[in-house]
């Protein structure tokens, strides 16, 4: 079978694997030698080391971006995944109602990060108007406006793949701690939370990434505003290329570098810290 | 004993009926603020329309018109359909094929692919645009050669994870039959694959549907936008802000989503399980 199947090589990988060299490895390539160059288009793109970075990692803006992001990104993934846990333990007790509050929930998943960006921008600046605030009067409302925002996202996502991962404890080995005593917390951190480690690794790493690259949300709800104050890595990479003072592409294609890098890092390190621990 | 669980469960469903109501809120003060005046939109976001700044429909006759919206929204559809017909097409095909044919390139390809998951798109968003500039890929037809490569990467790695599991024994005896690669591909493999095409095909629809920075710089905006591009265009400050205008266009962007997820939610929440536990 295996003659036959070579044959058919081109049928089977050619439109995928042109279609993933415009799209990917072509600017990928490009991406990583113009980080290292100094051009407003690829034309006129001259090599100057790496004073891209240099420049990338002295701008404040930046750095501030970064900060803004991590601390986001770890109360995001904590929130997240403690909320969706604690919901889908709820939703796989048989109680009345499951599937509509399993729909409910996991309906703003369905919706843009744009769109939703300004929905919550009426609700929050309807609320702040009472006090005489807009969402942009300082970064802290931006932060929590952001932080409550991506949570109502996705916590109906995390929790769906929760309860998948929850119905897959087999029922008997819950029984059988019931039946020797175990207390409620015993069963939940003795067997429960063990049982689910995989979807614990799954869905940390996802809210992490969602977390770090979060961009459309960043944009509609406070575009970065005051001043910077909410601007994340994503944003500000987006306006060192296309905002007023866009004459800075290479350092805004060098801070993607590394953003990538870090990001992929940061991935790296958190899969081996929430699944080496089988061993 | 018994008594005591049934009312924790009812406690239960009655705090989770009133999370829900809350949880939908946001949506539905948008909905109620498409039928009042813009001007009373940011003053009184609360406030039910009364007779003074009721307006009926006009802010969605103003908005369709205004950001010819209809128009757009074709775009919108025929983009993400035909982008996640070709997605699942040609890489189902790529997925099985480099699982089943193990050389240098299919290898490479696959490596290539998982790789590609894990770059944010700022890192390629600039060289991706003037890559696809250059093809004179920046139409609703092109982009859909930019979204299978850009999203051949979690198609192949979600096709190749199933063909894994799939038993041999039923394509050597399709060989056996006489059936050439491509006959067995679409008579055998295709109908076996189905979980997998609902799952890729739910999350790929969420991605293209919504995405914005995309098309946004793919795309030749001058003449051809997707919704959250109108959304944001419309709130972006050109001009003055039509706050009607686009809580009209929001509720038409949300709606027909949400029309179809209470008809799918099934499928689309199963989907979305089954893709986490394999991916």
């Amino acid at each position: 079978m295996e003659k036959a199947l070579k044959k058919y090589l081109p049928v089977f990988t050619f439109p995928t694997a042109i279609a993933f060299l415009i799209g990917f490895i072509v600017p990928f390539v490009m991406a990583v030698y113009l980080s290292f160059c100094s051009f407003t288009t690829v034309n006129d793109a001259k090599f100057v080391g790496i004073s891209n970075y240099i420049q990338a990692i002295k701008d404040p803006v930046f750095l501030h971006s970064v900060g803004f992001s991590a601390i986001f990104t770890v109360v995001t993934v904590i929130l997240i995944n403690v909320l969706a846990f604690a919901v889908a333990l709820c939703l796989t007790q048989k109680i009345k109602g499951t599937n509509l509050f399993r729909t409910v929930f996991f309906m703003p998943n369905l919706i843009g990060g744009i769109v939703l960006g300004y929905v919550w921008q009426l609700l929050f600046n309807g609320i702040l108007a009472y006090f005489n605030r807009t969402l942009t009067f300082s970064s802290i409302y931006g932060f929590w406006g952001l932080v409550i925002l991506l949570c109502w996202q996705q916590v109906g996502y995390m929790m769906i793949l929760y309860i998948a991962g929850l119905q897959n404890i087999p029922g008997d080995m819950l029984e059988a701690a019931q039946v020797d005593g175990a207390t409620g917390a015993q069963r939940l951190f003795k067997i429960i939370i063990p049982s689910v480690r995989p979807t614990i690794v799954i869905c940390t790493f996802m809210s992490l990434t969602n977390g770090f690259k979060l961009f459309d949300q960043n944009l509609a709800l406070t575009a970065g505003e005051p001043s910077h104050g909410t601007e994340m890595v994503a944003l500000n990479i987006y306006n060192t290329f296309y905002g007023s003072t866009a004459a800075y592409r290479g350092v805004g294609q060098a801070k993607a570098v590394i953003f990538a890098v870090a990001l992929a890092l940061v991935g790296i390190l958190q899969m081996r810290l929430t699944a080496g621990k089988e061993e | 004993m018994k008594s005591k669980k049934a009312n924790y469960k009812t406690v239960l469903t009655v705090i989770f009926s009133i999370i829900s109501v809350l949880y939908v809120f946001p949506i539905v003060l948008v909905v109620i603020n498409s039928f009042k005046k813009k001007t009373s939109i940011s003053l009184r976001p609360f406030a039910l329309p009364d007779g003074k700044s009721f307006v009926g429909l006009d802010n969605y006759i103003n908005g369709i018109e205004k950001v010819e919206f209809l128009k757009y929204f074709g775009y919108s559809l025929f983009i993400t359909a035909a982008s996640v017909i070709a997605i699942l097409l040609f890489c189902s095909m790529c997925g099985w094929y480099v699982t089943r044919v193990k050389n240098t390139f299919t290898k490479a390809l696959k490596f290539a692919a998982i790789f590609s998951m894990v770059v944010p798109f700022q890192l390629i968003m600039f060289t991706l645009a003037k890559t696809a500039d250059t093809l004179h890929l920046n139409t609703p037809v092109g982009i859909v050669v930019v979204y299978l490569g850009f999203g051949a990467g979690m198609a192949i790695f979600m096709f190749s994870n199933f063909a894994q599991s799939m038993p041999l024994e039923i394509e050597e005896a399709a060989n056996i039959d006489g059936c050439n690669p491509l006959q067995m591909y679409f008579r055998v493999i295709l109908p076996i694959m189905k979980p997998t095409y609902v799952s890729v095909g739910i999350l790929e629809i969420m991605w293209i549907w919504n995405d914005y920075l995309l098309p946004y710089l793919v795309l030749d905006i001058k003449k051809y936008k997707t919704i959250p591009i109108v959304i944001q265009y419309l709130k972006g400050g050109f001009g003055s802000v039509d706050m009607g205008a686009i809580m009209a266009c929001i509720v038409l962007a949300i709606i027909p989503v949400i029309v179809i997820y209470v008809f799918c939610q099934k499928y689309i929440i199963e989907g979305v399980a089954a893709g986490a536990v394999k991916g």
